[in-house]
C-alpha cells in the first residue's frame, strides 16, 4: 500500500511540517492532528513501518528512567538533597537512595555526605513529570564525584563524541589514558592520571562540539590529539 | 532630538509606487539569522526593512519565583523591549504601557503553538530586543522570536509568522513601515500558524469597513504565507549544517 | 492575574453546553447580560458613569485639565485612559502597580476612543504647542465577572458623554475659567464587543466561568457608521479567518444594541 508521505528519509523538517497522511503513527518529536502527522522540531525525518518520527538537530535534556546523570548539589534537605542535572528540572536524591543503612537524622549528618557544589554521578530511578525526578547513588561506580574535569555538551551532540560504535570516545581513551563517562544529560567527566592527560581530552571534545558538522572528524581528532601528545613529550 | 522631515504629501505615487520604491502588495526585504547568541537556549535575529531585532529564548526551567509556576503546563514569559536608541526621541529604558501590552499579545501568539503541556511548572523565557524600529516591530518580533523557540529545540506545533496589512492614502498595502503606520488611516497586524489556518496575533487600529477588513486580513495573511517560507528556509540553511554532522 | 483553577466538571459542563447552542445561566450563544447604566454618579467627576453587565461592575470618571499637547500634534487635546483593577473587585487582583491585564484593558478601551475620533481632539486646543485640554478617562473595575472591556468602553462612552467642559477667556495670554459648563465636543460613539471562543463556537459577553474556560477571545470595537475602528485577539488560542468574520458580524450587530442603551435618540 502507498500512503502518502511527504518528505524524504533522512530530509530535514521544521516544526509545522506535514510529514505523513493516513495510517501512520506518530512518533518522537511528532504529532498527529486530524489524521495527519507533523514535525515538532527540527530534525531528520524518518520512516520505520508504520511510524514516523523526527531525530531533533536541537534539544535539550528530558530525564529518562535509567539514564546515567552528572550533576551538581544545590540544595540539602532535612532528608535529601535536590540536583541540578541540567534539566527543566532539578533532580531529588533523598537519603535513603543515597546511604546503605535506614536513614537517622539524628545520626546521619547529610552535608558531610554530600555538600552544596559537590558533583555527583547517579541514576535517575523515576520520573513522570508531575515530580522532580528521582535519583539514586546506591549502585557501584555512583556517588560523589572525587576528582577528574567536566564538560557541558548538548545531549544531540553525545552520539559525535562517542563516535560510530564508539570509535572516537575508545581512542580518546586509549590515547590518553583517562576515564571519560559520559552523561545522558550531556555532562561529561573526564579522570585521568595527570592534569595534562584530562585538558588533551577536554580540548578534544571542545573541538568536537565546534567541528561537529565537519567530515573526517575522527581522524582529525585522532591527529590532534597525537601531536598534542607528542608536543607534551617532548617538551 | 528629532530632525524636523517634511511630512510626504503621498504616500502612494501614480504609478502605485510607496516612499520605499515598494508596490502595494509587497513585503519589505527580510534578512534572518539563527543562533545568534552563546548563552541563549535558542536565538534569532531579524531585520525587515530598517527595523533590526533579537530575540532569545531561555528554558523550560524551574519557574522562579515558584509561585509563579503552573502545574499543568510551562509558563511561557515574554518581554518585548525597545533599546533607548532604537527611535528618534530616546526612549525611556524603563517599559512602557505600549511594551507590556504588546509582551502581552505577544506570548499569546506565540503560546498556541507551544507544547506549554510537556513540561509542566517550568518557564520558558523569551526575551526580544528591539534595536531599531521603523513600523511592524511586534510582527517581526514574531516571526523571529517563533524562530528563536524552534532553535532552542522547544517542541512546537508550526512556526508563527507575522505580518501587517493596512490603508494609506485610501489604498490596502501590506507591510506598513513607520512613516506609513503614522500617517495611514488603519493599521491590522496579523500572526498566523499555517498548517492549522490559525490567527494568533490580530489587532487594528484606524478605520475600516468590513469588505476592507476583510481583504487587509487576507492580504496579510498572504505576507504571512511569504515569510513562514522564508522562516522554514532560514532554519533548514541553518541545520543542513548539523545535519551533516549526524549522518557522517 | 492568577487564574484561580477550575473544576473539571464544570469546565466541562460549560464547553459541552456551549456545542449543544446553550449557557450555564440560560442565555444564547450571542445575548449579553442585563445591562444597567448610570450616568453622573461621581459630582466631583466632569463626567461618571457606572456600568453593570451581569454581576460585572465598572466605574468610569473623566476629569480635565489643562496641560501642554505632544510635540508632535500641537494643536491636538490629549487623551489618556487608564485602567484600575481595585483589589476589591477580585480575589485574583492585587494592590501594587497596574498589571499586564490592567494595560491591556486601558489600551483596547484607548484604542476605541481615539481611533473612532470620539473625541474631537481639535477643538481642545488653547494655544498651540503650550496649553490644551487634556480628557482623562479613568475606568474602575469594582467587580470582576468577566467581559470587563466591553463593561468599561461602555461605560467610558457613557461619561464622555456626560463631561462637562469648562468655559474660558483667554486674557493678555492669561487663561480664565468662567463660570458654567458646556458639553465634551464628540463626533462619534464607538462600542466594544466581545466574543469568546470555546470549543469552536463563538459566544458574546463571556462571563468569568466561561472566560476561564475559553480557548481565546476577540474584542471588536465598531464606530457608529458600521466601520471597524479597534481590534484585539487575546488569550493562549487561536481563530480561524471564518471565525474572525463572523465574529465581525456579531459584533457590528451588537454594537448597535449597545449603542442605543448609551446614545439616545
Amino acid at each position: 500500500m502507498n500512503l502518502p508521505v511527504f518528505y524524504e528519509r533522512r530530509e530535514i523538517v521544521t516544526p509545522g511540517d506535514l510529514l505523513a497522511e493516513d495510517d501512520y503513527v506518530a512518533g518522537d518529536n511528532t504529532y498527529k492532528k486530524d489524521g495527519k502527522i507533523y514535525a515538532t522540531r527540527v530534525g531528520l525525518v524518518g520512516y520505520e513501518n508504520r511510524k514516523v518520527f523526527v531525530v531533533a538537530l536541537k534539544s535539550f535534556y528530558v530525564p529518562y528512567v535509567g539514564d546515567l546523570v552528572i550533576g551538581k548539589v544545590v540544595e540539602v534537605g532535612l532528608g535529601s538533597w535536590l540536583i541540578d542535572i541540567s534539566a527543566p528540572y532539578p533532580a531529588l536524591l533523598r537519603a535513603a537512595d543515597a546511604i546503605n543503612r535506614p536513614f537517622k537524622p539524628q545520626r546521619d549528618d547529610l552535608p558531610s555526605i554530600l555538600d552544596v557544589g559537590d558533583l555527583v554521578m547517579a541514576k535517575i530511578v523515576a520520573y513522570d513529570r508531575t515530580r522532580a525526578p528521582l535519583l539514586t547513588i546506591r549502585e557501584p561506580e555512583l556517588g560523589k564525584v572525587k576528582r577528574g574535569q567536566i564538560v557541558k555538551i548538548t545531549p544531540t551532540k553525545i552520539p559525535r563524541v562517542i563516535g560510530r560504535q564508539g570509535s572516537m570516545i575508545s581512542m580518546l581513551k586509549r590515547e590518553t589514558n583517562c576515564q571519560i563517562i559520559v552523561g545522558q544529560n550531556g555532562v561529561i567527566l573526564v579522570s585521568g592520571k595527570s592534569p595534562k592527560d584530562e585538558q588533551l581530552v577536554v580540548m578534544a571534545i571542545h573541538r568536537i562540539k565546534e567541528e561537529a558538522h565537519t567530515s573526517g572528524l575522527t581522524d582529525r581528532i585522532t591527529q590532534m590529539v597525537k601531536s598534542e601528545k607528542g608536543s607534551v613529550e617532548s617538551a | 532630538m528629532k530632525v524636523p522631515k517634511k511630512k510626504p504629501k503621498k504616500l502612494i505615487d501614480e504609478k502605485d509606487v510607496r516612499l520605499d520604491g515598494r508596490g502595494l502588495n509587497e513585503l519589505r526585504p527580510i534578512k534572518i539569522e539563527i543562533g545568534v547568541l552563546d548563552n541563549a537556549d535558542g536565538s534569532a535575529y531579524i531585520e525587515q526593512g530598517k527595523n533590526k531585532i533579537l530575540a532569545g529564548v531561555y528554558g523550560p526551567k524551574e519557574a522562579h519565583p515558584k509561585h509563579l509556576s503552573i502545574p499543568d503546563r510551562a509558563r511561557l514569559r515574554c518581554r518585548y523591549h525597545m533599546a533607548p536608541f532604537s527611535v528618534d526621541e530616546r526612549k525611556s529604558p524603563v517599559p512602557s504601557r505600549r511594551e507590556r501590552e504588546l509582551s502581552k499579545v505577544i506570548r499569546q501568539a506565540l503560546e498556541p503553538a507551544v507544547f506549554v503541556e510537556y513540561y509542566p511548572r517550568t518557564s520558558i523565557d523569551i526575551f526580544i530586543e528591539i534595536l531599531q524600529a521603523d513600523g511592524g516591530t511586534r510582527c517581526a518580533a514574531i516571526t523571529v522570536a517563533s524562530l528563536a523557540l524552534a532553535d532552542a529545540g522547544i517542541p512546537m506545533r508550526s512556526l508563527v509568522a507575522a505580518c501587517a496589512a493596512g490603508k494609506i492614502d485610501g489604498r490596502l498595502v501590506l507591510d506598513l513601515m513607520d512613516t506609513e503606520d503614522k500617517e495611514g488611516e488603519a493599521d491590522v497586524p496579523l500572526a498566523w500558524m499555517p498548517n492549522s489556518n490559525a490567527i494568533t496575533l490580530l489587532q487594528m487600529d484606524g478605520s475600516l469597513t468590513i469588505e476592507e477588513f476583510e481583504q487587509a486580513v487576507n492580504m496579510a495573511m498572504e505576507g504571512c504565507k511569504k515569510i513562514h517560507e522564508l522562516q522554514k528556509e532560514t532554519l533548514k540553511a541553518k541545520y543542513v549544517a548539523v545535519k551533516e554532522e549526524v549522518e557522517e | 492575574m492568577k487564574s484561580p483553577i477550575m473544576i473539571r466538571v464544570k469546565q466541562k459542563q460549560i464547553a459541552e453546553l456551549v456545542s449543544l447552542g446553550k449557557r450555564l445561566d440560560g442565555r444564547e450563544l450571542t445575548d449579553y447580560r442585563e445591562i444597567q447604566l448610570e450616568v453622573g454618579v461621581v459630582g466631583r467627576a466632569e463626567g461618571s458613569a457606572r456600568v453593570r453587565i451581569g454581576k460585572t461592575e465598572v466605574l468610569v470618571g473623566t476629569k480635565i485639565a489643562l496641560g501642554a499637547p505632544f510635540p508632535d500634534l500641537p494643536d491636538r487635546g490629549v487623551l489618556t485612559v487608564t485602567a484600575e483593577l481595585t483589589p476589591l473587585a477580585s480575589p485574583t487582583f492585587e494592590p501594587g502597580p497596574p498589571s499586564e491585564d490592567a494595560i491591556e484593558l486601558a489600551r483596547v478601551v484607548d484604542r476605541g476612543i481615539r481611533e473612532s475620533k470620539l473625541i474631537a481632539l481639535e477643538k481642545l486646543c488653547v494655544d498651540p504647542g503650550k496649553n490644551v485640554f487634556i480628557v482623562f478617562v479613568d475606568i474602575y473595575v469594582l467587580n470582576h465577572d468577566g467581559n470587563l472591556i466591553d463593561a468599561s468602553a461602555l461605560a467610558a462612552l457613557a461619561a464622555l458623554l456626560n463631561t462637562k467642559m469648562f468655559k474660558y477667556v483667554v486674557k493678555e495670554g492669561e487663561i480664565k475659567v468662567k463660570p458654567g459648563y458646556t458639553p465634551l465636543p464628540v463626533k462619534n460613539h464607538p462600542v466594544a464587543v466581545t466574543l469568546a471562543k470555546i470549543n469552536d463556537k463563538l459566544i458574546v459577553d463571556p462571563w468569568l466561568e466561561e472566560e476561564q474556560v475559553m480557548d481565546a477571545r476577540i474584542t471588536i470595537t465598531t464606530d457608529k457608521d458600521g466601520n471597524i475602528c479597534a481590534m484585539q485577539k487575546s488569550g493562549y488560542g487561536y481563530f480561524t479567518m471564518q471565525q474572525v468574520l463572523e465574529a465581525v458580524k456579531i459584533a457590528k450587530e451588537k454594537a448597535e444594541e449597545l449603542r442605543k442603551l448609551v446614545v439616545k435618540g
